[in-house]
């Protein structure tokens, strides 16, 4: 099976193509970046490799707009990083830094160019009370204030409410566990927090050891049912195995590490569209053991089927009936292994009745909050 | 209000991808909304078909101000008479808009009511010589002032009130893509019943003024820093307090012929 190839793909893998585009290609290349938040690092990739002078002027325009907000944000994160160290420090506690605040601050390939919404944290669940009033005491504030929230979160979910920083405006999200508490696959977080490792120079500030941090990587994105960023978080993949692939044992301990945690069917999924849709060169051994988590022959098949459609670029470009499909088939399926059936219709129902209202308006305003 | 400028070919690269569409709705045949896509997807809430083409403008000023980080993007407009050119910031409810359209409706090129695009490693400030948004009293005013003045019709009970747009003249039109270098960085306030008054404006103030009056100013850092001061060296800053749009026009005349140094 052969993924089509969209253009920001395309751009990334084999930058050379920019050569020869056309300003309309130029024009789609930019705004399929801009969408899927991959437009600082293709930048970054034509700068390494000396194709910038080949963007017209116009392009270079955002692509270097586009740089200075990656860099930017990767600034302000660290001092995100540090105000919450030091928030956590008072109450004794090591917080461990999760997806692309983890990627800053271990210093990996995977942050160049990279953007942010939020910074997530993991603390043990017995942690998860003062965590939340040491980040109070610091001017964190609770969000979803709705009692049917505040149930979905701390009865069901793998995180407490985002919290957002009265001042700064920026939110944290804090976990216990990496899968919510009620879907089909059970992680072992006691594992996981066991093997963290420590932040170079900093004491009291953790990232997962760098198998985890992968397996982590791979699970978010395969139980995500929300596509804005999913190329971004496959590329992500992408550079973590790159990285990674050259530490000693790295390869040989991957697939047990995931058999260990429970999560052998995400390192699957990982392996396998990072090498079909990137060509990622990943590890033999990595490939021939990750199999293991094969699900059955029908069920890769559609799968296949669906993430080779729903992982094409989000936008309006690359629209079609069946990435739409493949897309509302993945949404129902990150509900179903994320809930039982049950709880599931309950939850659905809810949202689909009760809670459509006020959403999308609130989104919008926040947008719209500019001074012009 | 875009008659004068060049339409771009099919095939050439475009900043942004922009649509006004009508909003599909069982209420539409009673309360017709148009909503504003940015490169296909949403944004901002729907709003009453009349006020379709103030939402392009918006929607317009918000796409430049979002993502145009090459520039340091600073709320103000900006006038350029004779090769010398004056930036206006300022807060909202200060009149710069009505002042830059009195001025631009006597001889003033426009390059923009809103929004100063300054590139900090040039130096040099562009403007989009974009329609200015007029609103409420200004709208009046403007008439008055200038009654071969093209204007839409006044679109009430926006978020802003009511809203006209004016039409750029047909030379800032065709120079949109010259920049300036600023002289002047001049603070307009409006109010009522007063004599003029131009009076020099702090550098360190203007340095602030610019810096809050910026949409990407922490963007930039230490160079945003910089760029500003840089700015503000090379312009001469007053504050200017008004009533009179014919006071205004003389005054900015006299700034440009010399006569007040």
């Amino acid at each position: 099976m052969t993924p089509h190839r969209d253009l920001i793909v395309n751009a990334l893998l084999t930058p050379e193509i920019v050569r020869e585009l056309s300003a309309q290609k130029w024009d789609l290349l930019i705004r399929q970046g801009r969408r899927t938040n991959l437009l600082a690092r293709l930048a970054n990739v034509l700068t390494q490799q000396g194709l910038l002078e080949n963007a017209p002027i116009a392009a270079r325009h955002h692509l270097t707009s586009a740089v200075l907000v990656a860099e930017r944000q990767s600034i302000a994160l660290r001092w995100e990083v540090e105000c919450i160290r030091q928030a956590l420090a008072y109450a004794g506690i090591k917080p461990i830094l999760l997806k692309g605040a983890a990627y800053v601050m271990a210093g990996l390939e995977a942050a160049r160019g990279r953007t942010f919404s939020d910074v997530d944290i993991i603390v043990p669940k017995k942690l998860l009370g003062e965590t939340e009033s040491a980040l109070m005491i610091h001017g964190w504030q609770g969000s979803h204030h709705d009692k049917y929230d505040q149930r979905y979160y701390r009865r069901w979910m793998h995180e407490i409410p985002p919290m957002r920083h009265v001042k700064r405006g920026t939110t944290i999200d804090v976990h216990h566990t990496i899968l919510p508490e009620t879907a089909r696959l059970t992680v072992n977080p006691a594992a996981l927090l066991a093997a963290i490792v420590p932040v170079k120079d900093f004491a009291d500030l953790y990232v997962l050891q760098p198998t985890d941090m992968l397996l982590h990587s791979a699970t978010h994105l395969f139980h995500e049912g929300d596509f804005e960023s999913s190329l971004r978080d496959l590329f992500d993949l992408d550079c973590l195995f790159r990285q990674f692939s050259a530490l000693p044992d790295f390869s040989e301990t991957l697939a047990l590490r995931a058999a260990t945690l429970g999560l052998s069917r995400p390192l699957y999924y990982a392996v396998r569209y990072t090498t079909l849709i990137l060509d990622t060169p990943v590890p033999e051994v990595v490939r021939s053991e990750a199999s293991l988590g094969k699900p059955s022959a029908l069920i890769s098949w559609v799968m296949d089927i669906c993430y080779l459609n729903a992982l094409r670029p989000v936008h309006s470009s690359t629209n079609s009936f069946s990435a739409w499909l493949a897309r509302f088939a993945l949404y129902i399926r990150s509900h179903w292994i994320r809930m039982p059936f049950p709880l599931l219709a309950y939850h659905l129902g809810r949202k689909a009745f009760i809670r459509s209202k006020s959403y999308d308006i609130e989104k919008s305003v926040a947008d719209a909050d500019l001074k012009a | 209000m875009y008659a004068d400028f060049e339409v771009s070919s099919i095939d050439a690269f475009a900043d942004f991808h922009v649509e006004i569409a009508s909003e599909p709705s069982l209420w539409r045949w009673l309360k017709p909304q148009v909503r504003f896509f940015f490169d296909g997807r949403p944004s901002f809430i729907p709003l009453p078909t009349v006020q379709a083409f103030a939402m392009l403008e918006w929607g317009l000023n918000w796409c430049v101000a979002a993502h145009s980080h090459q520039y340091l993007v600073i709320h103000a407009a900006v006038l350029e008479k004779n090769g010398k050119a004056a930036i206006l910031p300022a807060p909202p409810g200060s009149g710069k808009s009505t002042l830059c359209a009195g001025l631009v409706m006597r001889g003033w090129r426009l390059l923009s009511d809103e929004l100063a695009l300054y590139d900090m490693t040039t130096g040099e400030i562009f403007g989009m010589s974009r329609p200015i948004n007029l609103k409420n009293r200004s709208i009046g005013i403007i008439k008055q002032f200038a009654p071969d003045a093209v204007l839409t019709d006044s679109v009430p009970d926006t978020t802003k009130g009511t809203v006209a747009l004016l039409r750029p003249p047909t030379q800032s039109a065709v120079r949109v893509r010259e920049p300036v270098r600023a002289s002047w960085i001049v603070l307009p306030k409006y109010t009522p019943n007063m004599l003029p008054l131009l009076e020099p404006h702090s550098k360190a103030r203007t340095f602030m003024l610019i810096a809050e009056q910026s949409f990407n100013y922490d963007i930039h850092g230490e160079n945003g820093f910089e760029a500003v001061g840089n700015l503000v060296d090379q312009c001469a800053c007053y504050q200017y307090t008004y009533s009179q749009l014919d006071d205004a026009v003389r005054t900015f005349e006299e700034l440009c012929s010399g006569k007040i140094t």
